[in-house]
């Protein structure tokens, strides 16, 4: 058995791969659900009202879509130029920290300046921790997965140092928490009552952005070049260390922007639980959209609703909560093998 | 055991019809959905034979061979070896039978000492120790037999790429091969190892081995084989005594109408376009020298073309003069103008244009589309790119397909991925990528490396015309014909060493041969 390139992939074949991917995922995860004995039905209608049922629980899981947008994109380019970027959780706590040195009183601007102040510091941040990755890449052909996924241990515990040290908030009694953005610095709400906040509109801006940087500019076609066949490209002139010095900085820039509006927008400070894994979940998210800008808007907010679904459906039917999870694997890895499929013919 | 005493009155015996042959195929049909990769091909090998199976790339030579060693299951047809039916068989199955390949690209290890590549795969798991003295005294007598000499306790990586051939062949004879297929086995050699070569391989026939070669070259075919088989788009369109066929039959035959490579005609070189001076290359790992004091020019109006066993420099040479390589020592002038630090992107827009030597890995971006591929070497130019900066789709499109028209890429359309097209396609598309804005220099490395004939003579026309609108051409080339066909001037590179030019005119490959072999070179070993 091989595989052979298709001439083309027609437009309904490369829909047919994450649909696909979906109901696989459904269908495991309706197999766990008769497992805890409760009816599919019921699961799954708990499920998606808690998802999606109501002004709320839509609020909810937007704003939970929009931290794993802003990671999404960040897996997205990273792979795309094949440079394989495992540290977005590390970069977002980077965004984070800077956010919360530059927005707790180091000055006092109003909310015009102060917002996009905390994105750029959280940005550039975010994407300084991917230097030293880039640099041992580049010069030393030391494996970036490596690096980036060890760098994440490392930040973690420079934030864990930070908040039980210097930037421990003196009313906190005593818990590991800086002390909140000041209220120019925070994200103002969406929807009055609801935790959904401006940082919605970083992310779709980030995603069309991006989209239009890879589809339209020099850079993008490098980056595809570079991603595709590397060899090739530095044959043609294309210089792969500057480009992938943008691509880092871009990735760890999102990764951190998607720190910033958590702590600006969502938490108001940071502490060491900002994220329950945005970072690693923001690759599954990159998969299941191949990669593309747009589509991790759409992925994103089908991997938040799961898990947002997922918690009310346990607290009304019982069954484990972590069936999200299961369901958020099982979809990537069918995602993968639909695509491989949509791309490829099997020979006999 | 003995494997080439299978038959030893065989060697007597003339191989005409009257004797039964050992390998026979006959109506052998393979589809590929609607695409007949063979068709009907029938063909008999008798022992002590050797027979040449030409074709274009696509021809079905492939294909037939993976029926034979049961990698395919053919639709319909059979194949006989010695008397009985080979059918539903693996590859295992084929190598038991007796039938034996050795591939183009050597499959040793070269850590291992030729004696246990040799015995690799061949003993038991089972048994508890390996039993090297005796597979050395059976591999001892079968060097003798087949009059072979390789010593067998030297690592594999310090053979020569002629001693690893016949590392090979010894591997299939210790098999107790009997038919020895050679794809393309001349491909690595120097002239004078290709003369070893024919005469081993005469000398392994006349004691019953039958050999079927696969090569795309024609006179080595003349000079090697008793009988050519030709095939063209999945069928055989040739089957003949060699001794009745010409060169210029035989490349009709291949490509299925009458084809002459061009040649150059003399002109005067203009100035100095190229130049490398005293540059010297140390490898980054171990500082070894591997480009010593070069100095080479290279003139508009004319072709240079670089000889040499590959392995000799020529790969290094070729990633300075694209920029990929800055050189340790010495000085790179482009138009005059010493360059300090080439990049590639420096040297495109100094009008430097380079075809690489392996198209698939440097030349294409295989999954990316015809139209995208043209576009690598100049990002951001105009009119594709509106501003230097937004890419224009629809222009690059249509000037996408301008060139495929121009230069004759087969295709779809441009949207297609460049993977899919054939390997004459692809460097044509390569090119047109080049030529098409002009260039004063192009750096042509195996330019035709695994073409057919027909798409060889279309890539020798683009490269005369650029020379004769005055783009000075580095061309090279393991292929000493067309080296010799296409060359104003020649130098030879060995161990990184580059000898004196020589005029192409009235060279022969003799002499190119000797000097292939370091026989310029005083500091060579």
């Amino acid at each position: 058995m091989r595989l052979e390139l298709r001439e083309s992939v027609p437009w309904w074949l490369s829909l047919a791969a994450p649909i696909m991917a979906i109901a696989l995922s459904l269908l495991l995860a309706s197999l766990l659900i008769i497992w805890a004995g409760e009816s599919i039905i019921d699961a799954f209608r708990m499920m998606a009202i808690g998802a999606f049922g109501s002004t709320f629980a839509l609020t909810e899981t937007l704003s939970r879509a929009i931290p794993l947008t802003l990671t999404g994109l960040a897996a997205a380019i990273a792979f795309r130029a094949r440079f394989y970027n495992i540290g977005a959780e590390g970069q977002l706590y980077c965004g984070a920290l800077a956010a919360t040195l530059v927005g707790t009183g180091l000055m006092d601007l109003n909310a015009f300046w102060m917002i996009p102040l905390l994105f750029v510091a959280g940005a550039l941040a975010g994407g300084c921790a991917l230097l030293l990755p880039w640099y041992l890449k580049t010069r030393l052909s030391v494996d970036e997965v490596v690096t980036t996924l060890l760098l994440n241990f490392v930040i973690l515990l420079l934030v864990s140092y930070a908040l039980e040290g210097p930037l421990r908030d003196p009313m906190s009694m005593g818990w590991p928490q800086a002390a909140p953005i000041i209220d120019a610095g925070v994200l103002p709400a969406l929807v009055p009552r609801t935790r959904l906040h401006a940082g919605l509109y970083v992310a779709l801006a980030a995603a069309i952005v991006l989209w239009l940087l890879l589809r339209f500019s020099v850079f993008g076609f490098s980056v595809k070049a570079l991603g595709l066949n590397s060899n090739a490209a530095r044959h043609a002139g294309i210089p792969a260390t500057r480009t992938l010095f943008w691509v880092a900085m871009l990735s760890g820039a999102l990764a951190g922007a998607a720190g910033v509006s958590e702590v600006a927008g969502l938490k108001g400070y940071l502490t060491l639980d900002l994220s329950p894994g945005f970072g690693y979940t923001g690759i599954a998210v990159a998969m299941l959209a191949n990669l593309h800008p747009l589509g991790v808007v759409l992925s994103a907010t089908f991997l938040a609703g799961i898990s947002v679904g997922a918690d009310s459906m346990g607290r009304a039917l019982g069954v484990p909560s972590y069936i999200a999870d299961i369901m958020v694997a099982s979809a990537v890895l069918s995602v993968l093998i639909g695509l491989m499929l949509s791309r490829y013919r099997v020979r006999r | 055991m003995e494997s080439l005493s299978v038959n030893p009155a065989s060697a007597d015996i003339a191989s005409g019809d009257s004797v039964a042959p050992i390998l026979s195929i006959s109506g052998i049909t393979k589809r590929f959905g609607s695409l007949a990769a063979n068709q009907n091909i029938s063909l008999s090998l008798h022992t002590g034979e050797i027979v040449a199976l030409l074709g274009e790339n696509g021809a079905g030579k492939t294909t037939l061979m993976n029926i034979l060693f049961g990698h395919y299951r053919a639709d319909s047809g059979t194949i006989e070896a010695f008397g009985e039916p080979l059918e539903q068989h693996s590859p295992e199955d084929a190598l038991k039978r007796g039938i034996g390949m050795v591939h183009q690209h050597f499959t040793l290890a070269d850590n291992l000492s030729v004696l246990d590549n040799i015995m690799l795969g061949t003993e038991s798991l089972w048994q508890p120790f390996s039993r090297r003295s005796v597979a050395r005294k059976r591999l001892q007598q079968i060097m003798q037999d087949a009059g072979l000499n390789v010593n067998i306790d030297s690592p594999v990586r310090d053979l020569t790429v002629g001693e690893r051939q016949r590392v090979e062949i010894l591997k299939a004879l210790y098999r107790n091969v009997r038919i020895l297929i050679l794809d393309e086995p001349t491909a690595v050699l120097t002239p004078q190892e290709v003369d070893d070569l024919f005469v081993l391989l005469r000398s392994m026939a006349s004691r019953g081995l039958a050999i079927i070669i696969i090569s795309h070259k024609l006179h080595e075919v003349l000079a090697i084989s008793d009988r050519v088989v030709v095939l063209r788009g999945g069928e055989v369109v040739g089957n003949a005594e060699t001794a009745t066929v010409d060169r210029n039959q035989l490349a009709e035959m291949i490509v299925g109408r009458a084809v002459e490579r061009p040649c150059v005609e003399a002109r005067p070189a203009g100035e100095e376009i190229l130049a490398l001076r005293a540059v010297t290359v140390r490898d980054r790992a171990t500082h070894r020298i591997i480009l010593s004091n070069i100095d080479l020019q290279v003139r508009s109006h004319e072709i240079v073309g670089v000889a040499g066993v590959s392995g000799n420099g020529q790969a290094v040479l070729a990633s300075v003069l694209s920029g990929l390589c800055t050189p340790d020592e010495g000085e790179f002038l482009l138009q005059g103008e010493t360059l300090k630090k080439p990049s590639p992107r420096l040297l495109t827009s100094k009008g430097l244009a380079r075809i690489p030597e392996d198209r698939h890995t440097d030349g294409v971006v295989s999954e990316m589309s015809l139209w995208e591929n043209l576009l690598l070497d100049e990002l951001g130019q105009e009119p594709v790119w509106r501003m230097g900066m937004v890419l224009d789709r629809r222009t690059a499109r249509q000037q996408a397909c301008q060139l495929i028209d121009e230069y004759d890429v087969r295709c779809h359309n441009e949207e297609q991925p460049v993977g899919l097209l054939s390997g004459g396609n692809m460097q044509k598309l390569i090119l047109a990528r080049n030529l098409a804005r002009d260039p004063d220099v192009i750096l042509a490395n195996q330019p035709t490396r695994g073409l057919d004939e027909g798409a060889i003579a279309t890539v020798h026309s683009l490269l005369i015309d650029a020379r004769n609108r005055g783009a000075g051409i580095l061309l090279i080339t393991e292929d000493l014909d067309e080296l010799l066909r296409l060359s104003d001037r020649v130098v030879v590179m060995h161990d990184g060493h580059m000898s004196e030019s020589l005029p192409g005119a009235g060279l022969t490959p003799r002499e190119l041969g000797l000097r292939m072999s370091g026989a310029f070179d005083n500091n060579a070993t």
